[in-house]
């Protein structure tokens, strides 16, 4: 049997299985920044305490294999504390994002402390408080040292969605299994679908570079890294 | 059932096993991935044109496919094309073929970081390409590639657990089989987490310790922090 009416066939499916990938990438990305950012930042102007117990939750989600997380999360945290009734697919979006929040809080920590202290020292002298130098000054210079670190946690995610497999998300992975149970064609189909991961991946990766170039402030650049 | 009797008489002796076979995973993988970042690395970087495409074509598939995907492949894809592999040997050659990849960047990076005078010098003193390469070139350049190994090295310990997906009874293999058999989920993936954390933790511990073993005085680390 040929491999191409197949995967036509089953288009509508396979779209979707993007869709889920993408909509776990994306949901992975956005709970990163919301809580990598103030972690960042917790870790770098915190109190102690503060910084400590984002110390162990940094420390807890990048030790762990992100099959035993979702395991972890999908069998046993969720359900006992009466969140059983989540889908997978949103479970498998939560374990992305904290997870990579624990990731990306470590480059936005990064990048915080890679601009100079005088900055601060400049911001609180012409009588700016902690909070406005912190929004004004130091963020606008640290976002943009910390985009292409950030830029390569999308392939991370991406490639680690498929890993969602395991607890019944029907994303791209799940549909190709599904594709090779039902056809009985496996090697075409398994390369079809690596070579959608591979356009996802390098095309995502071009989008933030785009983005990276955008705002670019001519005359203050890292460069590429 | 009694608390302490499922910890230390089902679940930490069915870890035990499944620890040995991460162990045995890891202890496969990793001397070859690390064999086939440097060979990579240097293909590239100092090989023929079409020998530099073929590396750079190797690691840009490898790094844009998940690696359970390849894993997939080479154990349920391969039999179509007359290969069987075992479970064990598919997941080994997976974890070779994506570590290797992800070694090769940060060999690569390491290698683009030695000045070019090192090589030109080199060859002034009569040494060939090749030799200049392995003793010159790649000794410095492996030093500064410890930090970027080592992160490898520990994504490889946290990825060994993909092997479960494809029929290997690891380490987290295991402490799901006893999750399912006796509905313990949260107690076994929690302390199959501590067995991960630890293992983690005593290898970045041991990487540290051999990046300042290694180091030549006087090319400190702020030369490797530097380059990062």
């Amino acid at each position: 049997m040929d491999v191409l009416p197949v995967l036509i066939e089953w288009l509508p499916y396979l779209l979707s299985g993007i869709a889920s990938t993408l909509g776990l990438v994306l949901a992975a990305l956005g709970l990163g920044v919301l809580l990598g950012l103030p972690m960042a930042l917790g870790q770098v102007y915190g109190a102690r305490p503060v910084r400590w117990a984002i110390g162990i939750y940094v420390w807890f989600f990048r030790g762990l294999p992100i099959l035993v997380l979702l395991f972890l999360f999908w069998f046993g945290i969720f359900p006992a504390i009466g969140l059983g009734d989540l889908s997978a697919f949103v479970v498998g979006a939560v374990v992305l994002g904290l997870r990579g929040a624990a990731y990306q809080s470590q480059i936005f920590r990064g990048a915080i402390q890679s601009v100079g202290e005088g900055q601060m020292i400049a911001a609180r002298s012409l009588g700016m408080s902690r909070s406005t130098a912190i929004r004004t000054v130091i963020l606008p210079q640290a976002m943009r040292i910390a985009l292409p670190g950030w830029s390569n946690e999308y392939p991370n995610i991406l490639t680690d969605s498929a890993v969602c497999y395991a607890i019944g998300v029907v994303e791209l992975l799940t549909i190709t299994s599904r594709m090779v149970t039902q056809t009985h064609i496996t090697m075409p189909i398994y390369l079809a679908t690596a070579g959608i991961f591979i356009i996802l991946n390098y095309g995502g990766l071009k989008l933030l570079h785009r983005l990276e170039a955008k705002i670019a402030i001519p005359g203050f650049g890292t460069g590429a890294m | 059932m009694d608390q302490a009797v499922f910890l230390f008489d089902i679940l930490l002796p069915a870890l035990m096993q499944g620890l040995v076979i991460t162990l045995q995973l890891i202890a496969c993988s990793a001397p070859f991935g690390l064999a086939l970042g440097i060979a990579v690395a240097v293909g590239r970087q100092y090989g023929h044109p079409a020998i530099s495409w073929l590396c750079k074509t190797f690691v840009f598939l490898i790094k844009g496919t998940p690696l359970l995907l390849l894993l997939f492949i080479l154990y349920f894809g391969l039999p179509s094309v007359g290969i069987t592999l075992t479970a064990f040997a598919a997941s080994v050659l997976g974890f070779i073929l994506c570590n290797g990849a992800y070694n090769a960047e940060y060999v690569r990076g390491a290698l683009i970081s030695i000045k070019d005078g090192q090589m030109i010098a080199a060859q002034a003193l009569g040494m060939t390409r090749w030799q200049a390469i392995r003793s010159v070139i790649l000794p410095q350049a492996l030093r500064r590639a410890i930090p970027g190994l080592s992160n490898e090295f520990i994504y490889l310990i946290k990825y060994s657990s993909l092997a479960y997906m494809i029929t290997v009874i690891e380490l987290s293999g295991a402490g799901k089989l006893v999750a399912t058999k006796y509905f313990t989920y949260t107690e076994s993936c929690a302390v199959v987490g501590i067995v991960y954390l630890v293992l983690v933790s005593i290898t970045t511990v041991a990487v540290n310790l051999l990046e300042s073993r290694v180091a030549v005085p006087g090319t400190t680390r702020a030369a490797t922090a530097a380059q990062l």
